[in-house]
């Protein structure tokens, strides 16, 4: 793993990007890194495009500027693809990771010739499956983490169990839901 | 033992506030602010405070709230932004007039217009003037600390004057970080109670608060106020001591990064310094001597120490986050600069406007500005003294 590692997350509003990328520094910081975790505020609104970020490193973060040349970038919803440039700086050592069941072949056309690895997941099957309802923002934070090595799944479901027990204390019931929800994630992930 | 954590600057501030849990709390929400009062009016309807919280239905009330209460003897604090601070105008000279300790997070935005909810320092720098000890906060920690501080400074005998601690909205105020917390009552130990000697409620010493003030002795007071406007100086760097020894954070008037044996310096406050810090880190395994100048008190200006910090320098950038439009430069820019003078140090200084509106300042930004100053060593001139950094091509 590099000292630093930048991500940078592509969503709608509504759609939790901005919760995934504070769930992950949370994960992050509870394996004893340095974090940092901060969306893009602009006219936030319910489908909008919007941006979030995360450092993660073993040395303190001063830094504080928005992320322009990622390891990694999350796509929460593909219909991004085709209007935000989401390679854009991407490392070519780096991966993206989307959440799509479009062929391997229109990803390619879309991602500009991206030559690093490209990542999909099925975040909408996995969360209807797992809680019922639409929530893809816990698959996506279960595959980036499999796809960055930032922790072992171990160390995910593990504090995952406790964050979720906190953030959920009102309503236990989606307590198992979201931790299904992580495991199909870290099984279902896969390269194209 | 501190406590590990992670915190926005926001939730930092909260904290803190919930740490002091100050007599009363006054304050109407503003973007980017508007978490602080949200969150402990959180910890006042659960409990673990016992502050009077005052929703008030603008920031002039929320400023006439605090001046009421510091007045009768209690510890007041609010927090605001951009055009709330505007809004409070009035009541904010008249809190530094009254000699008022009060306790102000301003969470920095740009003052409209037009409307601009993102970060800059145009809010910060119209208060300059007003007579109050101003704190620039790198990032949630630092924030967090200065507000531990702040009442000791503030309500010390010989400064007497209110404070105000700035972070840079959504940048610092919305990032989640890590940070260092202290125990609830280590901090309530640090800070202490608050006795005023003279106060409203006080039945046994009745008293005026801001009568009427004419040619006869309004200059006096004036004077007075400058002149624990100088002292406060001193009790900052003392209150820092003991913080330090108390937390083992080192704080002082500004922060010098690798500034004793460098010949090129950037000068700045609030988040872009972090910034700054990793460009200086990479220009010094390249070789070039680059530093940093963070001013961390802004009011009262530090002016000879900077100045004798800055001398040895071969070119100075200074970095203003908001444009004073005067045709000459920025706030700060203005204070380095006459410091420098009035203090003999002939060392050629550029200054950059930036981050206007919350515009992003890059490692990219700030090191073409290093780029700069090195060439203004070699050229030994400086063409054009007042700058914009980051503005969009063929804008001007």
């Amino acid at each position: 793993m590099n000292d630093l590692i930048e991500i940078r997350w592509h969503g709608r509003g509504g759609q939790g990007a901005k919760t995934a990328s504070l769930l992950l520094a949370d994960a992050a910081f509870n394996t004893g890194k340095y974090i940092q975790g901060f969306p893009e505020y602009g006219p936030e609104r319910m489908g909008a495009p919007i941006t979030a970020y995360n450092r993660i490193s073993d040395k303190p973060i001063t830094v504080h500027s928005n992320i322009y040349e990622p390891d990694y970038v999350v796509v929460v919803d593909d219909t991004l693809l085709e209007t935000v440039p989401v390679t854009e700086g991407l490392k070519e050592t780096g991966a993206i990771v989307i959440n799509t069941t479009k062929s391997p072949e229109y990803l390619k056309k879309v991602l500009n010739g991206y030559n690093g690895s490209i990542y999909t997941i099925d975040a909408r099957k996995i969360s209807t499956e797992a809680l019922g309802k639409y929530f893809p923002n816990t698959p996506m934070l279960a595959s980036i983490v499999k796809v960055s090595g930032i922790m072992t799944d171990e160390a995910l479901l593990e504090d995952m169990k406790t964050s979720f027990k906190h953030k959920f204390a009102k309503k236990p019931e989606v307590i198992e839901g979201n931790m299904k929800a992580l495991e199909m994630a870290l099984n279902e992930i896969k390269k194209i | 033992m501190s406590i590990r954590e992670r915190l926005s600057g926001n939730e930092a501030v909260a904290t803190a506030m919930k740490q002091i849990n100050p007599d009363v709390v006054a304050a109407f929400p503003i973007t980017p602010s508007t978490e602080i009062p949200q969150y402990f009016s959180t910890f006042v309807a659960n409990g673990s405070v016992d502050t009077e919280f005052v929703a008030v239905e603008s920031e002039h009330s929320a400023m006439s709230a605090c001046i009421g209460a510091q007045s009768a003897g209690s510890r007041a604090m609010t927090a605001t932004s951009a055009n709330g601070l505007s809004l409070m105008w009035e009541m904010i000279y008249i809190a530094s007039s009254l000699r008022l300790p009060i306790v102000l997070n301003l969470v920095n935005r740009a003052v409209s217009g037009p409307l601009n909810i993102h970060c800059d320092h145009s809010d910060a720098m119209g208060v300059r003037d007003a007579g109050w000890i101003m704190l620039f906060s790198e990032n949630n920690q630092e924030a967090y600390d200065n507000n531990l501080m702040a009442h000791k400074i503030a309500e010390n005998e010989n400064v007497q004057l209110p404070v105000m601690i700035c972070q840079d909205g959504f940048i610092t105020s919305h990032s989640i970080e890590n940070i260092e917390l202290e125990e609830d009552s280590e901090v309530k130990k640090f800070v202490g109670e608050y006795h005023p000697e003279h106060y409203l409620l006080n039945k046994k010493e009745p008293l005026a608060v801001g009568p009427l003030d004419l040619q006869s002795y309004l200059f006096e007071h004036k004077a007075q106020q400058g002149e624990a406007m100088k002292a406060a100086k001193q009790v900052i760097l003392d209150v820092s001591k003991d913080f330090e020894k108390w937390t083992g954070r080192h704080y002082s008037l500004f922060e010098e990064y690798k500034l004793d044996d460098a010949e090129v310096a950037i000068v700045c406050m609030n988040s872009t310094a972090g910034t700054t810090k990793s460009v200086v880190d990479s220009l010094r395994e390249n070789g070039v001597k680059a530093g940093l100048l963070k001013i961390r008190v802004y009011r009262p200006f530090p002016g000879e120490e900077v100045a004798n910090a800055l001398q040895h320098l071969k070119a100075i950038a200074v970095l203003d986050r908001a444009d004073s439009l005067n045709a000459v430069g920025g706030a700060l820019f203005e204070d380095v600069t006459s410091s420098m003078y009035v203090y003999k140090k002939n060392v050629p200084v550029v200054n950059y406007v930036y981050g206007i509106g919350g515009r992003d300042t890059t490692e990219k930004d700030i090191e073409s500005v290093y780029a700069d100053l090195s060439e203004i060593v070699s050229n030994g001139k400086v063409e054009n003294p007042y700058r914009y950094l980051g503005l969009r091509k063929g804008a001007k």
